[in-house]
């Protein structure tokens, strides 16, 4: 009885909903690699924060990923004027709507709200960052794997090239950019390790502390126990 | 040493000739008789009030940081959602306050589930503790209304659109249905004004009548005295001082017991709380991380888990009745379910109370209700099929055929004796 009420229970936390389409990469985990944060900081700051927002995110919380404020404010800081100010664009909303159909959404937490069923918000930006092909259909020449009929243009075109899609569904490298596959695929990771830092920057001490509190409460527990056992002796 | 005592007597003696302390502290702790049988499934009372004083505390430093004001700011975010980040980011251990509060609502339904489940097990319901359970009801339709009502906090995608969708289901109500909707949300679609009316709601009017409730509830539970999992009254069998042979006193037997439970308990949310605070997207919804936009429905709107059965039940509805639209009927469907739980004690018409004495009837028709309601979770979260929604509507039947039948298979079931006293461990 007990032993099928527990398969009943966890039975609905299983078998998670079949049947979305969506095929995502993995994006390789490199939460605790330092320089590929610092990278991915520096490729955010310059190719994505001049249209998108990262309007939580202060510039002295790089010290996370090891910036000082000196390096923050020698290398990053384009769009404001002290280290504790947030992510900001100069671009008026309004005007990102004429230009692009959608202003540009804010990036801060975006790797948290991308997460879905078909895999991590990190696995998605991967795939997206990467899945840009060429569509004549579309006002920017762009069109996205993930992202059907996408506003942004593909920002990354130079470094990767131009791919196109292939009858077969597959996207297929027709135009060599100035960095390799397996280099901008790197660049890539960088990128989105770094949104996904920004999604959750106090996610690795988070870990840590959870480390921590439960090596309490388990130490907690065995008194507990003992107390509760010792009370109890006469009870029958 | 003595004259500290004596002065600390003194003290006490001071204050019991104007408040009951001594008296309180001995009815409901030190000489409150519990059976000494309690299992597994007496835990979830104590946690339940643990999880609501964790949410009054984290509720309470959230308040102070939390915004509820539904413009956009200069970077077209709405201050109530710019709001939640900065707690995450830029107030000290806001992330922790903020994981807590918001695994502390799944883990008070989860408590409260099981909690009432244990009711349904050994028969707690029943004579004389009828008003504990109509308490406890009542306890449960306002933890809903308070999730319902925090949920649209944080101003997210699902916050907005699950309160769309929850409000505009009283607009099916014949003639009065529309103005009612309008009444509720204040405006035309769900905007500032219900943002701040819910937030009223959240953080005062409905957490201020929970308190009442869950005092009367142990009020009433310490009057009559708990129940036990072999459904028999402990206070038939007592010794010549008046005390309960199977009793023992509440404090220090049970607290330190429970100190166990909380600890255990406090482990399971930390994990959660640590590791893992979306849990899948099912305590935190990957969709409301995007702010709340009234020109962009998401493709699903699913409520959080604890709704889904209810939500089930409602969407199981697809017949129009008597020229009104199917939704209203599916409302009151949705309606009935919660309440019907609260009409326990006067369905159950079986000579003994706990499962361990009943017969194979009630055995089968608890498994079958347990089955159906945990099915009608599992499909609430999904997208609605035609084939889903007939699996919905078999589970829904047998969830209404478990109460309203009732007071014919718990009569005709075969039980078997109730013991004397409690069975030992």
């Amino acid at each position: 009885m007990k032993k099928f009420l527990a398969a009943i229970l966890f039975a609905p936390l299983l078998t998670f909903a079949a049947g979305t389409e969506l095929h995502l990469d993995s994006a390789p985990d490199k939460s605790n690699d330092m320089a590929a944060l610092q990278n991915g900081a520096k490729i955010f700051v310059n190719y994505c924060l001049n249209c998108h927002s990262a309007s939580y995110m202060r510039y002295n919380r790089l010290r996370d990923i090891g910036l000082s404020d000196a390096q923050v404010k020698d290398n990053l800081l384009f769009t404001a004027e002290k280290v504790g100010e947030p992510m900001r664009i100069a671009m008026q909303r309004a005007d990102a709507k004429v230009w692009f159909g959608v202003p540009p959404p804010d990036l801060t937490i975006i790797a948290r709200a991308r997460a879905s069923q078909a895999g991590s918000g990190a696995d998605w930006l991967y795939t997206y960052l990467r899945g840009f092909y060429r569509d004549e259909n579309r006002a920017t020449g762009w069109n996205n794997v993930v992202f059907e009929n996408v506003g942004m243009p593909h920002v990354f075109w130079e470094l990767q090239g131009d791919q196109a899609m292939g009858a077969d569904h597959t996207l297929k490298l027709v135009k060599p950019g100035k960095l390799k596959p397996q280099e901008f695929d790197a660049l890539a990771g960088d990128l989105v390790a770094y949104l996904k830092y920004m999604g959750e920057p106090v996610a690795e001490f988070r870990k840590r502390l959870g480390v921590i509190v439960l090596i309490f409460l388990a130490v907690t527990f065995v008194f507990a126990y003992a107390l509760k056992r010792e009370y109890w002796k006469d009870i029958h | 040493m003595s004259k500290v005592n004596s002065m600390l007597q003194g003290t006490l003696n001071w204050v019991d000739e104007r408040f009951p302390l001594t008296t309180l502290w001995k009815e409901h702790l030190a000489e409150y008789y519990a059976p000494k049988n309690f299992n597994f499934w007496y835990y979830f009372g104590s946690l339940a009030i643990l999880v609501l004083a964790i949410q009054i505390v984290t509720g309470i430093l959230l308040t102070m940081h939390f915004k509820p004001d539904a413009s956009l700011n200069a970077s077209g975010v709405p201050v109530a959602f710019a709001s939640v980040e900065y707690i995450m980011r830029d107030v000290p251990w806001g992330w922790l306050i903020r994981y807590m509060h918001s695994t502390g609502a799944s883990f008070f339904f989860l408590a409260v589930y099981l909690h009432i489940f244990r009711g349904m097990l050994y028969g707690s319901y029943r004579k004389p503790r009828e008003l504990i359970w109509v308490f406890g009801m009542l306890i449960f339709f306002l933890l809903m209304a308070e999730a319902f009502f925090g949920y649209l906090l944080p101003w997210g995608q699902m916050s907005f659109w699950g309160a769309q969708v929850i409000v505009n289901l009283f607009s099916t109500i014949p003639f009065i249905g529309e103005d009612l909707s309008l009444w509720l949300r204040g405006d035309y679609v769900v905007g500032d004004a219900t943002l701040n009316r819910f937030f009223a709601f959240h953080v005062i009017a409905v957490p201020l009548v929970l308190l009442g409730l869950v005092a009367a509830h142990i009020i009433a539970l310490h009057e009559v005295g708990s129940n036990n999992p072999d459904g028999i009254e402990i206070k038939k069998n007592k010794d010549a001082k008046g005390i309960p042979l199977d009793g023992i006193p509440f404090h220090p037997y049970y607290t330190v017991k429970d100190i166990v439970g909380v600890v255990v308990f406090l482990m399971a949310i930390s994990i959660i709380i640590f590791f893992m605070p979306e849990f899948g997207g099912y305590f935190l919804e990957y969709n409301n991380f995007f702010p709340a936009d009234p020109m962009v429905t998401p493709a699903h709107i699913a409520p959080l888990w604890y709704f889904t059965p209810y939500y089930s039940i409602l969407r199981a509805v697809t017949y129009p009745l008597f020229g009104i639209d199917a939704k209203f009927w599916g409302v009151l469907a949705m309606g009935a379910a919660t309440m019907v739980i609260a009409l326990l004690p006067w369905l159950d018409r079986s000579p003994v109370k706990s499962i361990r004495y009943r017969g194979p009837l009630y055995k089968g028709f608890l498994a079958a209700f347990v089955a159906s309601f945990l099915i009608l979770g599992y499909l609430g979260m999904l997208a609605p099929t035609p084939a889903r929604a007939i699996v919905a509507q078999i589970c829904s039947v047998i969830y209404f055929a478990f109460f309203l039948l009732m007071p014919i298979y718990s009569s005709l079931d075969k039980c078997q004796p109730e013991p004397d006293r409690v069975s030992p461990k």
